[in-house]
Formats: C-alpha cells, sequence, structure tokens
C-alpha cells in the first residue's frame, strides 16, 4: 500500500493536480461520450416509430 | 468452404449484424468495467512510487493506453475504408463513422493528460516536437473525416470521401510511432515495444496493459453501440427496420 | 444555386479547410522536425545562427550553480560541452546527469542564453529501491573490470 491516509492519496505527493485532472478528465469524457451515444440510439429509435405510425395511418 | 464464404458475407449485412450488435455490446461493456476496476486499483494502489518522477507518473495509466487506442482505432478505420473500398460493403462505411468519435476522444485524451504530465516534469505545456505534433495531427484527421463525413449528405458517398481521408491519413500513425527514434523529440522513447524487453517495473506494467484492455473493451463496445443507431438511421426505410420488435407500438 | 452545387462546394471547402490545415502543421513540423541541436552538431557549425534555437543533451555532473534566480550549468553530450545561464525556474526533472533541452542563443563567448529549460527525462519507470539495486550493481560491475 503506497498511501498512509486518505489525504496523502489526493495530494499524489504534490501532483494531485496532474494526477486528478488527468483520471477527472478521462471519467468525464467516457461518460459524456456514453450519454450521448445513448441519446442518439434514444432519439434514431423516436425518430423512426414516429415515421412508421404515421405511415401506418396513411395506409388505413 | 463456400459455406465460411457466405456466412463471413451474412454478417456484413446491416440486418443481420444490428441484433448481433445488440447481443454483443453489454459483454464488451460488463468486460471495460471488469479490467477498469482493476487497473485503477493497480495503478493506484499497487504500482510504486516512480524513482524520478515520484506520484506524478502514475498519469501514464491512462496517457499511454490512451494514445495506443488513438493509433490503433485509426488503423481500424482504415482498415474498414480498404474493405469498403474493395467490396463496396455498406456495414464498413457505418463502422469507420462508428469509431471515428472514440478515436478522436481518445487523441484528445493522449493530447490532455500530455499536457498535464508535460508541465510537472518537462516544465512546459506544449512543445512542437515530432512527436506531440504528429499525434496532433491524428486528432485533427479525425476531426477531418467527422467533419466531411457529416457535410456531405448521401451516406454512400460520404462513406467514399471519409474512406480517402482514413486510407491517406493512416500515413501519419508510422510516423507518431518511429517520430521518438526517427528525431530528437523532448518526449521519450517507447516503454513497451516488440523488439526489446519493457524498461518498467513488472507492477507498473501491469497496470497499464489492463488500462489498456479496458480501453479496447470500451472502444468495441460503445462502437458496437453507436454503429446501431448508425444502421437504423440509414436502413429507415427497409422492410426489416419496420419489422424489428422495438419499432412496434 | 441547385442542391448539388451547393454540396460540391461544401465538400470542396471542407477539404480545402483540410488542405490549409495539414499545411500549417506540416510547415510547423518542418521547422521542428529537429527539435534541439546536440553540442557537437553546434560545434559542427549545423545549428541556425543569428536566431534562437534549442540545445540538447546531459547537464554536467558538478557543473550546476545557482545564485539566486540564476543558474549556470554545462551541457554535454560527452564530446562536446557548451555552458548555459538561464534566469527562471527550473522543472522539476532538472538535475546533474539528467537529459535537458534548453531554449536560447549562443553568444560570441560561446556562452548560451536560455530563455526556456525543459527535462528530458528517459523511458525507465522503477521503484526507488530497484534503482538503488540497479545502480549498486553497476558499481560492482564497474569494480570487478578495474
Amino acid at each position: 500500500m503506497n498511501w498512509g491516509s486518505a489525504s496523502e492519496f489526493f495530494a499524489m505527493g504534490g501532483y494531485g493536480l496532474y494526477v486528478w485532472g488527468s483520471f477527472g478528465v478521462t471519467a468525464a469524457a467516457l461518460l459524456i461520450e456514453t450519454l450521448l451515444a445513448r441519446k442518439r440510439v434514444a432519439d434514431t429509435r423516436r425518430a423512426l416509430r414516429r415515421e412508421l405510425a404515421a405511415d401506418r395511418n396513411d395506409q388505413d | 468452404m463456400s459455406q465460411r464464404f457466405i456466412n463471413w458475407f451474412k454478417f456484413a449485412s446491416p440486418a443481420s449484424f444490428y441484433p448481433l450488435a445488440g447481443k454483443a455490446w453489454p459483454w464488451f461493456a460488463a468486460l471495460a468495467t471488469a479490467f477498469c476496476a482493476a487497473g485503477l486499483w493497480i495503478s493506484f494502489f499497487v504500482a510504486p512510487t516512480d524513482f524520478q518522477q515520484g506520484e506524478g507518473y502514475r498519469i501514464i495509466f491512462i496517457h499511454v493506453p490512451a494514445s495506443w487506442m488513438s493509433m490503433f482505432i485509426y488503423c481500424v478505420m482504415a482498415f474498414w475504408a480498404a474493405i469498403g473500398i474493395t467490396f463496396n460493403t455498406r456495414l464498413s462505411g457505418m463502422m469507420s463513422s462508428a469509431l471515428a468519435p472514440t478515436g478522436a476522444l481518445f487523441a484528445f485524451i493522449s493530447l490532455w493528460t500530455g499536457a498535464l504530465w508535460g508541465k510537472p516534469m518537462w516544465g512546459a505545456w506544449w512543445v512542437w516536437d515530432a512527436r506531440l505534433t504528429s499525434e496532433l495531427i491524428l486528432f485533427f484527421l479525425y476531426i477531418g473525416y467527422i467533419a466531411l463525413t457529416a457535410a456531405i449528405d448521401d451516406p454512400r458517398r460520404a462513406d467514399k470521401a471519409g474512406a480517402i481521408v482514413a486510407l491517406v491519413g493512416v500515413v501519419n500513425v508510422p510516423i507518431i510511432y518511429f517520430s521518438v527514434k526517427w528525431w530528437n523529440t523532448l518526449h521519450q522513447g517507447a516503454s513497451v515495444s516488440l523488439t526489446k524487453a519493457p524498461t518498467m517495473a513488472t507492477t507498473m506494467l501491469w497496470g497499464m496493459l489492463l488500462m489498456a484492455l479496458a480501453f479496447w473493451m470500451y472502444s468495441i463496445a460503445i462502437a458496437l453501440y453507436r454503429v446501431r443507431a448508425i444502421i437504423l438511421e440509414r436502413e429507415r426505410h427497409t422492410t426489416w427496420v419496420a419489422e424489428l420488435p422495438e419499432m412496434q407500438r | 444555386m441547385k442542391p448539388r452545387h451547393k454540396r460540391f462546394a461544401i465538400i470542396v471547402g471542407g477539404l480545402a479547410a483540410l488542405g490549409i490545415a495539414a499545411a500549417l502543421v506540416l510547415n510547423a513540423f518542418q521547422s521542428n522536425l529537429v527539435f534541439f541541436f546536440t553540442p557537437t552538431q553546434v560545434a559542427g557549425g549545423e545549428a541556425p545562427k543569428g536566431r534562437a534555437f534549442r540545445v540538447g543533451g546531459l547537464v554536467k555532473e558538478g557543473s550546476l550553480q545557482r545564485t539566486d534566480i540564476t543558474a549556470r550549468f554545462v551541457v554535454t553530450d560527452t564530446a562536446k560541452e557548451i555552458p548555459v545561464t538561464y534566469k527562471g525556474i527550473l522543472p522539476d526533472l532538472f538535475s546533474e546527469g539528467k537529459g535537458v533541452v534548453a531554449q536560447g542563443s549562443l553568444g560570441p563567448d560561446g556562452q548560451f542564453t536560455a530563455t526556456e529549460v525543459l527535462a528530458k527525462h528517459d523511458e525507465n519507470y522503477m521503484p526507488p529501491e530497484a534503482k538503488a539495486a540497479v545502480d549498486k550493481a553497476h558499481e560492482a560491475s564497474r569494480t570487478l573490470k578495474q
């Protein structure tokens, strides 16, 4: 184990800003990409469903 | 023999790839989560302090895997581009455009973490050396691919234009990789390569490889997930899309 | 404007933008492909004259002198040496025997005045105990040879 305490862990030997800036932005970026991809799939499905429903109504 | 040949092309059709991707992506997402948890644990709690960079070197656990991924995804895009141009398959263009945003993201992460690493260790956020500049060009190539394919309305022609960018730009990948050998750069050489033993302590190496595996699995999962939206967008007027269970009310 | 012409204009515009970006970056690439010159190259007259350039090598052991904020040290590639003066904060990894890249200009007296000093580190990562063991092993093999 490298760390004596939680504050030591967050300080990263004085490099806290750089280390957490790297890991934090990476985590945020991957999370945002995942949410955007989910939104894209959901939006596409919703639009298609509406389109198909309109087509069916036209045929009736 | 011919049987196997037919099977390959069966999966290359969007109608059969759509459900396959839907079944596969959760597995890759689960693997990504598991590898990420193990990799982070080793990165912070098992890997020791470095003799010259102290705790600051821990940025390597995302910087190097993200850089590898940004180069590898571009190669995969170039592969799909070549397949698309040769066999005129519809799925290859869709795979390329599903991969591009993730590749751009990893190129960005590579540059971002590199800046945060360079400032305390080298004394500069950014320098115009060959390694950093060629990675920046890779990022621009991804952006160029995304912008170009988005600007063309006809998807088939967008794929063709994108394929040219992917195939021309792929020459940049070996330039990035070998830049530290070919020219005087501020960036150090490779710690892990095929030709020599790694110059890292074993636990550090394990942390880095696990994080690289996590990024691989993440990229596969997100690309499979995104390609399903692209398939639906492009195949919207086909009967198989109209017959999908999720399209019924 | 017909849609076909508009699309064509967009494609041409996009490709032009991509081309200009590539040209600009390649231009920057061209002048920085050689990020630094070694002291041997400088002694051989390969470094540009009359404008700033970078010199890179190792900080010679025992050459570092600090007075206030001015640092004086010698950059060596084990064949040739260049004395450097620099006013400012040195990076964390700057130390004797380690890699350094200094940007500045060479005076007529052979003195290099740096405006920026960057540390260049190597690709080795190991815990301090392992480093101590490696150094000890090197020391032992050296004494054995003598």
